[in-house]
């Protein structure tokens, strides 16, 4: 499948420190994501790590549009998302190394990045778990009449099993203050989605809206304004108490389903035609085009990569969790006691 | 004082919880409109309104997940799966999602809830009706696992599970809804993992659970009556936190030690307390320590077949009897 045709508006109303922040979140998990795939290959990066190279837009556009104490719910494939809710680099970098620096001192790992400071209430790595959990904090809201909004990201693949399905019903039938929102990156896996789902679907999520009374969405995930849009739509329904969103938000990695994979699945040509909609590439221009000067822009570059150069050295000297905390909050009293 | 049976027990016990804090919320299927298809829940809705008590669709994982989802923002959801076979359509949250996410943050989320789930054979509903689960939970880090007996142990310990921070699974027998038992007015409110001597006695000990614990104080009685053999009925209440020091001390006093579980053989709680007494009580035993258990076969419909395959008071009576007396 070949990238979305581009969406002539440009949300031309936006002000130039939000452009800013579209871009500065997209080059920062751009860089921070690129470490890590280094990182790995010298070894330092430990278990496995599934990269969202490819997919800034789609992180940046939401986080961009979230309100403070709005809730996000990540998968495996969720560092973009955690970064673009503002964790440092050096706490996600140091969890994905295993070290005493990392966002959860090593427990987690790169699959379950959590930070409640920063609204990331989980990163799940048990395909379409998170949905009916962000159904659960939507409800919270509902019930308590708060007025945050819970969104929770996921692949393409996750369309095909039963919790995704469980929880877009129950968020629908009970109005819920909750978006979901399908990264279609073609590929569940090592799969190409389109060999799973029936030849008369198109877009697995969004085509499978109607079932649940919702709209159908699909979204240029590769291009941030068009992402930040529909995002701002879905914010302003769950806030008004309007219930669910479905987002279907096409887009593509760059490199394989995990480490362990080359990626040689794909045909041809597919890897080049969307990396000439690079959604980095293809913002950069656009701050151009709305007159913004190169100064600005290398700003945020150099800021970047500052950055990370920093917490990289940070990560590397940091010291390994101590053996003290292996039995520390099995329990919530802090400990492990199964028995007296 | 009043009697009341263990079914009228379950919905005082959610009462008192939601009456005494507005974040405790209560959804399932059939628990509201329908009162449970058990009646254990009948007249929530109408005491507390359709805002905190809720059906939900047959979706066994959107009940769990919003449970935790609720349970880590801010809610303490009680969440029923209607029988315990059900579980494993959802068991991804009871064994990935409830119990690690505590550890895995780092000690940043917490998941506060209870689910509570119909147990136990005894209703000839065949083998995916009837199952006696506790022991899947039991083998789990980060959940906490309850079993009650009575009457006032459903309320008292109900209420431990509801104000404990950690997610409890809450096994309530399907054929002790109707046992009575005196309750006491006013709030009750028990300890998890405290195990109780039901019945005091010099030759052996017996570790029961649920529906076992009325067969354990049965055959206890008949021991006693026609044979002469004075057992020490322990009632475990919850298998986590588990009670070890009361199990043991009173293996230390009787020397021998018996189990009588409704899991099925293998991997049943009662291996793991068999285990761990003869790693630490040895010294005490006169004797082996015997499992008494459902055998490992699925469960049969047939009312006689499935009594065949139940522990009951006569075989517990016998085993003990050939046990000692051997």
């Amino acid at each position: 499948m070949q990238p979305l045709p581009a969406d002539p508006r440009r949300n031309d109303a936006l002000d130039e420190a939000k452009r800013l922040e579209l871009y500065r979140l997209q080059v920062e998990i751009r860089d921070c994501e690129q470490r890590a795939y280094d990182l790995f290959l010298q070894g330092l990066v430990k278990g496995t790590s599934h990269l969202s190279l490819g997919q800034e837009a789609v992180a940046a556009g939401f986080a961009a549009a979230m309100e403070k104490g709005d809730l996000s719910f990540c998968t495996y494939r969720g560092h973009a998302h955690t970064l673009a809710r503002g964790v440092p680099m050096e706490q996600v970098l140091g969890e994905l190394m295993q070290r005493d620096n990392g966002l959860m001192r090593g427990k987690g790992g790169s699959m379950h990045l959590t930070s409640v400071e920063h609204g990331v209430m989980g990163s799940y790595a048990i395909i379409g778990a998170h949905l009916p959990i962000a159904c659960g904090a939507a409800w919270r809201a509902q019930y308590k009449g708060q007025t945050d909004v819970s969104v929770c990201f996921f692949g393409d693949g996750t369309t095909n099993i039963g919790a995704f399905h469980e929880a877009v019903n129950f968020a629908a039938v009970w109005k819920l203050p909750v978006i979901f929102v399908c990264e279609n990156n073609l590929y569940m896996e090592y799969t190409a989605i389109k060999d799973v789902i029936p030849a008369q679907i198109q877009h697995p999520a969004a085509d499978r809206a109607a079932s649940y009374g919702l709209e159908r969405i699909v979204v240029d995930g590769n291009d941030a304004d068009a992402v930040y849009r529909s995002a701002l739509t879905a914010y302003a329904k769950a806030r008004a108490g309007d219930g669910p969103s479905l987002i279907e938000c096409m887009t593509y990695r760059y490199s394989g389903h995990s480490r362990a994979d080359p990626a040689k699945y794909r045909p041809e040509g597919e890897l080049e035609a969307w990396k000439a909609r690079d959604p980095l590439k293809l913002y950069r221009q656009r701050l151009v085009e709305f007159g913004i000067g190169e100064s600005a822009i290398k700003r945020i570059e150099d800021e970047s990569k500052r950055k990370l150069d920093a917490a990289t050295e940070a990560c590397k000297a940091a010291p390994p969790p101590p053996e003290s905390i292996l039995t520390t909050d099995v329990y919530a009293d802090g400990g492990w006691a199964w028995r007296n | 004082m009043a009697e009341l049976s263990y079914r009228d027990a379950v919905a005082r016990g959610i009462a008192q919880e939601m009456e005494r804090d507005p974040d405790v919320v209560f959804l399932g299927e059939d628990v509201a409109g329908a009162g449970g298809v058990f009646k254990a829940t009948v007249g929530l809705l109408e005491k507390f309104g359709p805002k905190r008590v809720r059906d939900t669709p047959i979706s066994e994982q959107a009940i769990l997940g919003a449970a935790m989802g609720a349970a880590m923002t801010g809610l303490k959801p009680i969440a029923e799966i209607m029988f315990s076979d059900f579980l494993a359509v959802c068991f991804d949250y009871i064994a990935n999602e409830f119990p690690k996410s505590h550890y895995m943050s780092n000690g940043q989320l917490k998941c506060p809830l209870v689910v509570r789930t119909g147990n136990g054979a005894g209703s000839r509903f065949g083998a995916q009706h009837s199952q006696s689960v506790e022991n899947w939970a039991m083998m789990i880090p980060g959940l906490k696992v309850v079993a009650p007996s009575s009457p006032v142990d459903v309320i008292g310990l109900f209420a431990a599970a509801v104000r404990d921070p950690n997610p409890v699974i809450f096994f309530e027998h399907k054929s002790l809804y109707a046992a009575k038992g005196e309750v006491p007015d006013g709030e009750i409110v028990d300890t998890l993992g405290s195990a109780k001597i039901l019945r005091p006695g010099k030759d052996a000990t017996l570790v029961a659970l649920a529906l076992m614990v009325p067969r354990a104080l049965q055959a206890a009685e008949t021991l006693s009556k026609e044979h002469g053999i004075e057992i020490e009925v322990i009632d475990l209440r919850s298998l986590v936190p588990l009670d070890l020091q009361t199990v043991l001390g009173s293996v230390a006093r009787t020397g021998r030690l018996f189990t009588v579980e409704e899991n099925p053989r293998l991997c049943g709680w009662g291996a793991e307390i068999a285990s761990i007494a003869a790693d630490e009580s040895f010294y005490d035993l006169d004797g082996p320590v015997v499992r008494i258990t459902t055998p490992h076969i699925p469960l049969p419909a047939a009312d006689n077949l499935e009594d065949l395959a139940l522990p009951s008071a006569p075989r517990i009576v016998d085993k003990i009897r050939r046990c000692l007396n051997g």
